[in-house]
């Protein structure tokens, strides 16, 4: 069993990384998602 | 005969003889919650079921939470299944337009930015001798997202769901209070006048139909355990989103999410047993939950900075506080803070991205944190 620091700087340093690099990850997904589906007006009116 | 009538009269003062000196301040207490809720306005959907449910599990005699009470019957189906909170994320999905966030995706990192509190939180729980479940679930407290905090509560420290709820749900209401103190300390004026520029629509509707799925497969990947509450939240937005569903979608941000609200509230009320929540441990959880949330606006204003100096001042980094989950309260409370100090800066648009990026980065976090838990061999 790992010692209490050890368990809590895992955790800060993979789960608040795990956590930024997801979502940037997905920032950037959607951003790549907005380039290859950008917003056209008249057919967002067409639905 | 007078046996019989005494027997009976003692029938009558029963409850107040088994009264524990813990019951009336924990009916004090629900008397405050309702006071907030009804007279402040501070989250009444939940303040209201949760301070009456305070008040007459601490009742002595009635045995609602007692095996067949009808508490217990409404906890146990709904929350030990953790299936309440995530009928309430449907909802909140349901509700929510992420738009914003789409329109500007790298507000996506204020939102995570704006979870730092809650690992932070951790650690404290952590030197302060709780278990390992249990300093995690206190450091979601820092999400600021009560349903997110039911969820780990329920499966991982369910003797800590009552006090770690009210202090999510207390301090998602004090957002308004907590925050701008916070956010003045730790910007200049001139970073608070930052006007940001105005954004035209610019999301079309594939990308924003795409957006839940996308999440939900590559949050699910990344975060297995924490799929349940990123898969709610996805469905409720792709419902609302599509359009094909009318119906499920009314029905999930009103019927449902109504419902629900009004168990669920009850439910964390009758977890307030005087004899079970009145102790130190409490305290320190409401304590720690408030150390959390200030970690989390701090963090994510200072995140602000660091965008307000990389893009040359065009960032204005009170956006930064609106990294949380309360939403869209935060963003509001960003809003009114950037007026007072321009009345030309309008920020409401850039704090809803951030403000929907911390829902989508509390929800992550605490995936992230499960399923680094479950890398461990903790859960």
């Amino acid at each position: 069993m790992m010692d209490r620091w050890t368990f809590g700087l895992t955790m800060l340093v993979v789960g608040m990384g795990g956590t930024l690099l997801t979502l940037m990850l997905l920032s950037v997904i959607m951003a790549l998602l907005k380039k290859v589906f950008p917003y056209n007006p008249d057919e967002e009116k067409k639905g | 005969m007078i046996d019989a009538i005494i027997s009976g009269a003692n029938g009558l003062i029963a409850g107040f003889a088994n009264l524990h000196w813990s019951n009336p301040v924990m009916m004090a207490i629900g008397c405050l919650l309702l006071y907030l809720g009804i007279k402040k306005g501070f989250e009444p959907l939940l303040l209201v079921p949760i301070g009456f449910g305070c008040i007459i599990v601490n009742i002595p005699l009635a045995g609602l939470m007692e095996k067949e009470g009808f508490l217990r019957t409404i906890y146990d189906a709904g929350v030990i299944t953790e299936l309440f909170p995530l009928f309430i994320f449907v909802g909140i999905g349901a509700m929510t337009d992420f738009a914003p966030v789409l329109e500007n995706p790298y507000t996506f990192l204020l939102g995570a930015a704006g979870q730092f509190g809650i690992f932070l939180t951790l650690l404290f729980a952590l030197a302060l001798g709780f278990k390992y479940n249990e300093a995690v679930t206190i450091g979601i407290i820092g999400a600021c997202d009560g349903p997110t905090v039911i969820y780990v509560a329920s499966q991982y420290a369910q003797n800590l769901l009552g006090p770690c709820s009210v202090a999510a749900y207390s301090y998602m209401s004090l957002v308004p209070v907590l925050q701008p103190p916070i956010m003045r300390a730790l910007t200049t004026k001139k970073e608070r006048e930052t006007i940001m520029k105005t954004h035209q629509k610019t999301v079309s509707k594939t990308t924003k139909l795409l957006f839940p799925i996308v999440i939900t497969i590559v949050g699910g990947l990344i975060a297995p355990k924490g799929l349940p509450l990123l898969a709610t939240i996805m469905l409720g937005n792709l419902m609302k989103e599509s359009g094909a569903v009318e119906r499920l979608t009314r029905a999930s941000q009103n019927e449902i999410a109504n419902i629900v609200t009004l168990l669920l509230g009850i439910s964390i009320g009758a977890t307030m047993d005087g004899k079970v929540f009145v102790q130190p441990t409490t305290i320190i959880i409401l304590i720690l939950g408030f150390i959390a949330i200030c970690l989390d606006t701090a963090c994510g204003v200072l995140f602000g900075k660091v965008l307000y100096y990389i893009t040359g001042g065009k960032v204005n980094p009170l956006i930064g506080a609106a990294g949380i989950s309360a939403f869209p309260m935060s963003a509001r409370v960003v809003q009114k803070e950037g007026q007072k100090y321009n009345k030309k800066s309008y920020l409401l648009m850039h704090a809803m991205g951030a403000n929907a990026g911390g829902q989508v980065g509390s929800v992550m976090a605490a995936a992230v944190m499960l399923s680094v838990l479950k890398g461990m061999g903790v859960i």
